[in-house]
């Protein structure tokens, strides 16, 4: 006798999807318990650890940006395999700014974010038309191209980069604008992508030809979406160089290109919430590991490649399935 | 200093060339992705190294062993990794990234670091030819280079398995419907790509050291030759590495030997915005652009 696994939506979740949530805490719990949990563990428990820790947490949040970023351009069907672009262009930005102008982080940031991701969106133009493997072989190459340009020409401090910028005030200051940052990202992604907008957008990355013959301009959406995503990996930038109070060529490297994609692989792609868990799942790991030293990228590598093969839907979609459903084992008819 | 460069750039045209072989075969001619053809690249050139310093094997044994096995490893990446994402490109451009970046680091944390990492040259000597001196070895890679793109030519036009491997990237369920076992022929892509790079790194690596950047560069400069050439063109191929090694020795000569890598990158950038298949290229254009 032949089973197979069934899976079936769980009486709370059919319970909890309209008004009548309302009329019980349990299902109320139940809705609000999976977004509490991050806004309360960015938020407060992130704050209260070790200042050891609190350090490494905000690099994690920079990298959740930045996989938060790569994982609105996949919505809109645009792979991209160069988020280091958005980070360099942020953080030089940020840094000459600074540098060159003496403006305060609290001016320098939000200037970066917005002039950074119109940069990124402009260099990126040309090449929005291209499909698929095209288009993230252009990203690959576009930052190395840059760092290669920084490195021959010796603009914007050359090999040695931009030093002595102004830090934040304090690590709690840092760590409450990366985080608040993160959750606004976060959430509001996840609501576009609810909305009308989003059904666009998810239209093009499901069959552009139809939703152009529905006689909706693609490529201005694909524009947006871009500079959507490019202000998210910018204001990583900015975020980290005055972090860092360094501005440089390791910006445009492969670290800052393969650790988003790997952790919003092995979070999950399309929810956002996937990149931020696999961010908070990698970053620290790869702090543990530390010791290993060269071994950390061999471990993203190897993680990128398990998941992209094994799991490819990702730990979130995975986690959200036992949440919602359960499974049980019936016979074949 | 001009017959000089023309005399360099031409070799490296060539070496370009034979670079850009094995990526091509796999990437450009049966579609399969192998973006860890960098990582292959230094592996062949390392394990040649350490089969013949460490064990102390004579060289022709090194160099058949190295081969040997990286024709191997490059079968292993197709059956556990491209295979189970095959259909999907750029899960396939993902899982074999990832791979090669691990193979690359993992060179690099076993500190295979330094001046000492070379391979003996095939054969010794020089040529002077006008005031311009030539070393024998690069005369070899012009004459190796020449011998592998038109075998690479006639395989693919003129045997059964060369054609089969052009079938499965132009349509698969055609090929399929021809009696091609598209798994076995991707297989067969990736382990003879894997040996071209292999064979590439035999030759080409003796005139420098072998370092785990080498391995990243060799991948940029194929997909700049197979890109700017067009996918799936041996003649493609050549045309492009004369292009982009003229215009790199004369960047290095004329301008600075840090804007060599530029021009690679920059080719790849014009041609993709322009024409993304290429010179060449006579693949599908709706699926490339929209």
């Amino acid at each position: 006798m032949k089973k197979r696994k069934e899976r079936i939506d769980r009486g709370i979740k059919v319970r909890s999807e309209d008004v009548f949530a309302l009329t019980s805490y349990r299902e109320l719990l139940y809705l609000t318990a999976p977004r509490l949990l991050p806004v309360f563990g960015l938020l407060i428990l992130v704050p209260l650890s070790p200042p050891y820790w609190q350090e490494i947490f905000i690099s994690t949040a920079v990298y959740a940006l930045l996989a938060i970023s790569w994982d609105i351009l996949v919505s809109v069907g645009l792979i991209s395999l160069g988020q280091s672009l958005f980070y360099g262009v942020g953080s030089y930005v940020a840094g000459a700014l600074n540098h060159y102008c003496g403006l305060p982080p609290v001016l320098t940031i939000p200037i970066a974010t917005v002039t950074g991701a119109a940069i990124c969106t402009i260099a990126l133009l040309p090449v929005l038309r291209l499909r698929g493997i095209y288009f993230s072989m252009v990203t690959l190459v576009l930052p190395l191209m840059i760092l290669r340009l920084v490195e021959a020409t010796r603009i914007l401090g050359g090999t040695e980069g931009l030093t002595g910028l102004s830090p934040f005030p304090n690590q709690i200051t840092a760590m409450y604008l990366a985080n608040c940052c993160l959750l606004v990202a976060l959430f509001g992604f996840r609501r576009l992508m609810d909305s009308d907008y989003g059904l666009i957008i998810r239209g093009i990355s499901d069959n552009d030809r139809s939703v152009m013959s529905a006689g909706i301009n693609i490529h201005w959406y694909k524009t947006q979406i871009l500079f959507l995503g490019g202000t998210v990996g910018c204001f990583a930038g900015a975020f980290g160089t005055h972090h860092d109070m360094f501005a440089g060529m390791p910006g445009f490297a492969l670290d800052y290109s393969i650790m988003p994609i790997a952790a919003a692989v092995v979070g999950g792609t399309g929810t956002f919430a996937g990149s931020l868990l696999g961010a908070f799942i990698l970053v620290p790991l790869s702090e543990i590991l530390r010791a290993l030293g060269a071994l950390r990228i061999v471990f993203y590598g190897l993680f990128l490649v398990v998941f992209v093969v094994g799991l490819p839907e990702g730990l979130f979609h995975y986690i959200r399935r036992k949440y919602h459903q359960f499974e049980r084992w019936v016979e074949v008819e | 200093m001009l017959l000089g460069t023309l005399v360099y750039g031409f070799v490296n045209s060539c070496i370009l060339a034979l670079v850009a072989m094995g990526f091509n075969l796999t990437f450009g001619i049966s579609g399969v992705a192998n973006f860890s053809y960098g990582a292959i690249y230094i592996f062949s050139g390392f394990t040649a190294w350490i089969f013949l310093n460490s064990i102390g094997f004579p060289y022709i044994i090194c160099v058949i062993i190295s081969i040997g096995l990286s024709a191997t490893l490059g079968i292993l990446i197709y059956h556990f990794v491209i295979k189970r994402v095959k259909g999907l490109a750029l899960s396939e451009v993902m899982a074999t990234f990832g791979l090669g970046l691990a193979i690359m680091e993992l060179f690099r944390y076993f500190d295979f670091v330094g001046f000492k990492y070379t391979l003996p040259n095939i054969v010794e000597g020089s040529v002077a030819i006008g005031d311009v001196y030539l070393d024998y070895q690069r005369i070899a890679v012009v004459f190796i280079a020449t011998a592998l793109t038109a075998f690479i030519y006639l395989f693919t036009h003129h045997t059964k398995t060369g054609l089969a491997f052009r079938a499965i990237a132009q349509d698969e369920r055609t090929a399929l419907t021809f009696g091609i076992d598209s798994d076995r022929i991707g297989a067969l892509s990736m382990g003879f790509g894997s040996a071209l790079a292999a064979t590439a790194a035999i030759v080409v690596l003796p005139m420098g050291t072998i370092a785990v950047e080498g391995g990243y560069d060799v991948l940029l400069n194929a997909l700049a030759v197979c890109i700017v050439g067009g996918l799936g063109s041996t003649v493609g191929i050549l045309f492009a590495s004369v292009l982009i090694g003229f215009a790199q020795t004369f960047t290095a000569n004329y301008l600075e030997p840090h804007w060599m890598m530029l021009v690679s990158l920059i080719a790849i950038a014009v041609v993709l915005c322009v024409k993304p298949s290429g010179i060449f290229g006579h693949q599908k254009e709706l699926e490339e652009r929209i």
